[in-house]
């Protein structure tokens, strides 16, 4: 348990949160200049917040008020940077090994281990110069868990790879995240890396929390608060394997009360998958339609009605384990008579739900 | 090594006092040096006679006092050429370190210093340079004796001064030369190699 309440203040920016992060991945997602960087810092023991407290687990990392301000080394946690930082001098495996040489007696995952699951094995002896901005980042992420950190800290480690060598790392990510149990701080702009890796949500803007909580949650409290936004294009659930139709080749999966249908058939009963819901594929009807194309029609009930200034109205629908967003015309809006508590269908065509 | 430590990353009041003063040989006339050096080192001097008297280290016109000077000569290039590698090094990789946990002497030994090697070699150099051509502050400090304070640029002068001591002053140049040539070459070299490993 990772808990943070800083607040700093450099010249005309200042940074002012307060979030706890339980085991598992909390992302903070915000544009550059949110004040992502100076949080992971701070945090890190590489800037001094001016005000506040950091804990983790029982240590106190940072605390004003008693005076406590652990070095870095001392701190136990690790740090992916943006731009790999490895030692240009040392090969991949002492880099590796810098941190586990610097803790002895660690527990945590074998350096074998490490190396297997990130698939360095055959870099070990190169010099970093020699890698490409995928694997650097892979050697990165193995130096930050062989030190045998009690928290994760990720500066935004994808952001300057390309998409290619993104979608290279990402696996590597998801798997590792599910395996160690610490609290990990993911800091993106990007939602949809977010969307893949987070349990929990902290969106970021101008030095303070928007919104925070569980993933949907945050993204639907956020898009509240500033509809249109390009972080909102879509909606992310959780949902469970239910049935697989191996005939029509659709899997059937539960969410909430719902039974939502999508294409292709995907892992087994029982399997946890998460869903993307685009704001544009869903549609809202006030009766459950008959003899329609469309596989899934979930009801639920209007939580909240943003207009913008153009032709576009932006709908929050509560379908019960999940809170999905529409984006509609203003003008259907308003036949519809749409306003907050309002019972509506939600429309979703199979094919327009995608896993995230 | 540590001034050039100190200047480069330490932060303290009278940080331009201690710069100054480390430049100073650097741009006085090497003869003030020489005298400033007699007036402190020589027999009757400043730290000179405390010295004589303790630990019966003299000076003045001695071979030691020929090294006092040539070492102070070359201690700016050395602190300058050590100071700008030092910055040179990213600070992120120092706090890269950190994080992974090595404290500020480890950072230094395992991350700076190794990245900062060519150009403590360079300095070394330089320093190495400065102090073979050492003239002024030498032949003032302890003037320039046969056999125990004579460096090279000083015997290349006397024999100058000689009748018929050309050919013995061409050879010496050609030593002088030799010298010279050979540490840059061997310099260079090693800088390479240095390079290239911190390169990949």
């Amino acid at each position: 348990m990772l808990k943070v309440a800083i607040a700093r203040r450099t010249g005309d920016f200042s940074l002012d949160v307060a979030f706890t992060a339980p085991n598992g991945v909390t992302a903070v997602l915000g544009r550059s200049g949110a004040g992502k960087s100076t949080l992971v810092s701070a945090v890190a023991g590489l800037v001094r917040p001016d005000e506040g407290r950091i804990m983790l687990g029982d240590v106190a990392l940072f605390d004003r008020a008693a005076r406590i301000d652990l070095a870095p080394r001392k701190r136990r946690v690790g740090v992916v940077f943006q731009e790999s930082r490895l030692f240009p001098h040392l090969s991949v495996r002492s880099n590796l090994l810098f941190g586990r040489r610097r803790r002895r007696g660690a527990t945590g995952p074998s350096f074998d281990q490490v190396v297997e699951t990130l698939g360095i094995g055959a870099l070990l002896p190169r010099s970093p110069r020699s890698l490409s901005g995928g694997e650097r980042q892979r050697v990165a992420i193995g130096r930050a868990l062989l030190s045998a950190p009690h928290a994760l800290l990720f500066d935004e480690p994808l952001a300057a790879l390309d998409s290619e060598r993104k979608g290279e790392i990402l696996p590597f990510l998801e798997t590792l995240v599910r395996e160690v149990s610490l609290p990990v701080l993911y800091v993106t702009h990007a939602l949809e890396e977010a969307q893949r890796l987070a349990e929990r949500l902290v969106v970021l803007a101008a030095g303070r929390i928007v919104a925070e909580g569980p993933l949907e949650q945050a993204i639907a409290a956020a898009g509240l608060a500033s509809a249109g936004d390009r972080f909102l294009d879509g909606v992310t659930v959780e949902a469970t394997v239910a049935e697989l139709d191996e005939r029509y080749g659709l899997t059937g999966l539960s969410l909430g009360a719902h039974r939502v249908w999508v294409p292709g058939l995907i892992g087994q009963p029982g399997d946890a998958a998460r869903l993307r819901f685009l704001a544009r594929d869903l549609a809202l009807a006030l009766v459950p339609p008959e003899r329609t194309s469309v596989r899934n029609v979930l009801p639920g009930v209007v939580r909240g009605l943003k207009r913008g200034e153009g032709p576009y109205a932006s709908v929050m629908v509560d379908v019960g384990g999940a809170v999905l967003r529409a984006e509609i015309t203003r003008r259907a809006a308003d036949d519809l008579q749409l306003a907050p508590g309002r019972v509506v269908y939600a429309l979703v065509k199979s094919v327009a739900v995608s896993r995230a | 090594m540590l001034v050039a430590l100190l200047l480069a990353r330490g932060r303290f009041p009278g940080k331009t006092l201690l710069d100054g003063l480390v430049h100073l040989p650097l741009v006085l006339p090497p003869v003030v040096t020489g005298y400033l050096l007699l007036l402190s080192f020589g027999r009757r001097g400043l730290f000179g006679e405390a010295l004589a008297n303790c630990c019966g280290l003299v000076f003045s016109f001695r071979w030691t006092g020929a090294a006092l000077a040539a070492g102070i000569m070359g201690f700016p290039l050395m602190v300058r050429a050590i100071r700008l590698s030092i910055e040179a090094v990213d600070r992120r990789l120092e706090d890269a370190a950190e994080t992974l946990g090595a404290g500020r002497i480890g950072v230094l030994f395992v991350v700076t210093l190794p990245l900062a090697a060519p150009g403590l070699l360079a300095g070394l150099v330089l320093a190495f340079a400065k102090a073979l051509g050492e003239f002024g502050a030498t032949i003032t400090f302890v003037s320039n004796i046969p056999g125990e304070t004579r460096t090279l640029p000083a015997a290349i002068y006397t024999l100058t001064q000689t009748p018929g001591g050309d050919a013995a002053a061409l050879h010496l140049v050609l030593v002088a030369i030799g010298l010279s040539l050979l540490a840059l070459v061997a310099s260079e070299l090693l800088a390479r190699r240095l390079a290239s490993r911190i390169a990949g």
